[in-house]
């Protein structure tokens, strides 16, 4: 497609605060189109709120972001996004094809009513993440990887070029978290961009193409195999990260990442 | 006075008929967007905005010395308005949190409401007489042209409401995901809470603004109890609105110096209790019934189980066992022998002379049940049988 050779994204100059405290200084990121990438960092390091900005879903100080060569505003349909599960209330009365539908709101607008086209759309986009037969579940009878499966095929049904995703792995069974990022790869080969903001550093390398380290500041950004390693991440966390010797550079888990309690958000305003 | 006759009465007689008209008005209309308050954790914000909007009716009269309803309801609206604006206002500029915030806009409101009524009853002509029934409601007072009032900005509110369902219905599931799709969230939200004010304010002659937010919570509570879908919660807590206002407002109405507030409290308050205790799933009867019969399928099965183990010591699984062992070994979990009845009912285990015995079924319930835990999907009904034990 024509956009092929602009960045899927651009920021620059990126600084956010919450009342007087920078919670994203003078931050660039380039991301090239048709990559998998993860945004990794200690908590409150700013990455959801790296992945808010960029979706103007909060206002930052000051910087810049592009979508495709545009500002987000003009490129909105491009784009999908999932927020962390827990963000929402799983008791709202509703349906799981009810939620996927939300997905096509925005290409409806106003007052239009979702009607069969976007009944088909959201069952096909159950059907990929293996939640078809729970359409008319109500939301709270689902399990946490269910919710998270349900959050992913509403963003599916977006259609989009570039999703961004909250930590899709939180909480979530090892089962749907292959599920997840099986999908995650098939978007890719389907020449889509797909940013996450991810807790686990082992699986980085076997997961994605490119990482962004951030703890407040951009520390690296770039291929996994050039940007992930150990004096990166001593950077980004501060010297707490254990290594695993004798194994590649292959970083273990930090223990804070490791003792999170789920549900917890990467901010502490 | 028998039920017939208040049928008759409800068609025919002037008072009860425009009061039960204008009760169900009310009801239905809070009812509905009560809901919406209530699914967005804004269950106080109604009250509050039924606080804020005291001051409002009485600066209306003040400034204009009329009574006419659509006045001293735009007085309230603007009121509401204000309130509500000023407790966001306060929580998004300073640290104080939104309950206190609300807390603080609510008395505050109030009181200056409560001040200039008084005020207002002690000037000396006698055409402000009947403002002081905005506190408590007074349905007997309603007239024809309050209730027309009442139903034509009711009738806006249920028009706005459908036409931006979907908008709203987002804005209450997922906020942040409505803003990355590019609506004016602000904008809706503020649209929301106009028309929680306006569903507020249409009550305030008949209920009062002390008891008026429990038009708003408590029905949307009660239909939540009985469905998982919006609509159908929106349509149910309109009904049950409509029919606590009714029967509150003809009850205080046919009773001397029965205030209407109250009574419509105290009967959507039973409405309530009937759907806490009752409903289906959500009721904390059938929720009661489903950990009692989990706990006793769960001891069933720890029961049968350790016969299992006991049998497996020997080289016949049929060996008996009595019921001193079993009880034992449950380590005065539950009571073994009518575990083992129950289990003897179900074909699972024998009575012999020796105690009791495995049946071929119960031993291969008892492996299935073993086998079962190690698995994932094991794991599930057990973890969901544990919820089923500290449930609620």
């Amino acid at each position: 497609m024509e956009m092929s050779n602009t960045n899927a994204i651009e920021v620059t100059d990126l600084t956010v605060a919450y009342q007087d405290r920078p919670v994203l200084w003078d931050v660039d990121v380039s991301v090239p189109p048709g990559i998998l990438m993860a945004i990794i960092g200690p908590n409150g390091a700013g990455k959801t709120t790296l992945l808010k900005a960029i979706l103007g879903l909060v206002r930052p100080a000051a910087g810049q972001v592009s979508i495709y060569g545009k500002p987000y505003a003009q490129q909105r349909q491009l784009v999908g996004y999932v927020p962390q599960r827990g963000s929402v209330d799983w008791d709202f009365p509703t349906s799981v094809l009810d939620v996927v539908m939300m997905g096509r709101y925005g290409a409806l607008g106003w007052v239009r009513r979702p009607g069969r086209q976007e009944t088909s759309l959201a069952l096909e986009a159950l059907e990929k993440v293996g939640m078809r037969s729970f359409a008319d579940r109500q939301i709270g009878q689902l399990s946490g990887g269910q919710q998270q499966r349900v959050f992913l095929a509403r963003a599916l049904v977006q259609d989009a070029q570039l999703y961004f995703m909250d930590e899709p792995f939180q909480g979530v069974d090892a089962t749907t978290e292959r599920a997840i990022i099986s999908l995650l790869q098939e978007l890719r080969k389907a020449g889509k961009t797909v940013v996450v903001v991810h807790h686990d550093l082992q699986t980085v390398p076997e997961y994605f193409d490119w990482v962004t380290m951030l703890n407040v500041r951009r520390i690296a950004s770039g291929p996994v195999t050039e940007v992930f390693n150990e004096h990166n991440l001593r950077l980004t966390y501060g010297g707490r990260v254990a290594f695993l010797r004798g194994n590649g550079d292959q970083p273990a888990l930090p223990p804070q990442e490791n003792s999170q309690p789920a549900g917890s958000s990467a901010i502490h305003p | 006075m028998n039920l017939l006759q208040i049928l008759h009465d409800l068609l025919f007689d002037y008072t009860l008929r425009t009061v039960a008209l204008g009760a169900a008005s009310i009801g239905i209309v809070s009812g509905a967007l009560g809901c919406f308050a209530v699914l967005r954790k804004q269950s106080l914000l109604g009250d509050a905005i039924s606080h804020a909007a005291l001051p409002g009716i009485v600066l209306a009269f003040l400034l204009t010395r009329s009574k006419e309803p659509l006045v001293l309801m735009l007085g309230a609206v603007a009121a509401g308005l204000v309130g509500t604006l000023l407790i966001l206002r306060i929580v998004s500029s300073t640290r104080i949190k939104y309950d206190s915030a609300l807390g603080f806009i609510l008395s505050v409101f109030f009181g200056l409401g409560l001040m200039l009524l008084t005020f207002v009853q002690h000037m000396p002509d006698a055409s402000q007489a009947g403002l002081d029934k905005f506190l408590f409601g007074q349905a007997a007072t309603l007239l024809q042209r309050d209730v027309v009032t009442m139903m034509a900005l009711g009738a806006i509110v249920f028009l706005l409401v459908a036409i931006f369902w979907k908008e709203f219905k987002l804005l209450s599931f997922d906020p942040e995901y409505a803003a990355s799709l590019g609506y004016p969230v602000r904008g809706l939200d503020i649209l929301l809470t106009t028309l929680l004010v306006v569903s507020i304010v249409i009550g305030l002659q008949a209920v009062g603004v002390v008891l008026m937010s429990a038009m708003v919570i408590a029905p949307a509570a009660a239909a939540r109890q009985w469905t998982n879908r919006l609509g159908v919660m929106v349509a149910l807590a309109a009904i049950f609105g409509a029919l606590s206002g009714v029967s509150g407002a003809v009850l205080s109405s046919l009773t001397p110096r029965l205030s209407t507030g109250p009574t419509i409290v105290l009967i959507i308050c039973n409405v309530v209790v009937v759907s806490l205790l009752f409903a289906p799933n959500r009721g904390l009867i059938w929720s009661w019934a489903r950990r009692r019969r989990n706990r006793r399928q769960l001891h069933q099965e720890s029961v049968l189980l350790d016969l299992y183990t006991l049998a497996s010591q020997h080289a016949d699984m049929s060996h008996p066992h009595t019921t001193a062992v079993l009880q034992a070994m449950s380590a005065g979990q539950t009571d073994a022998g009518r575990n083992l009845q129950a289990l003897a009912g179900q074909g699972l285990v024998r009575a012999e002379s020796g105690g009791w015995s495995l049946t071929t079924a119960g031993a291969e319930e008892a492996q299935r049940l073993l086998s079962a835990a190690s698995a994932p999907a094991g794991a599930e009904r057990i973890s969901q049988a544990m919820q089923g034990e500290v449930g609620l």
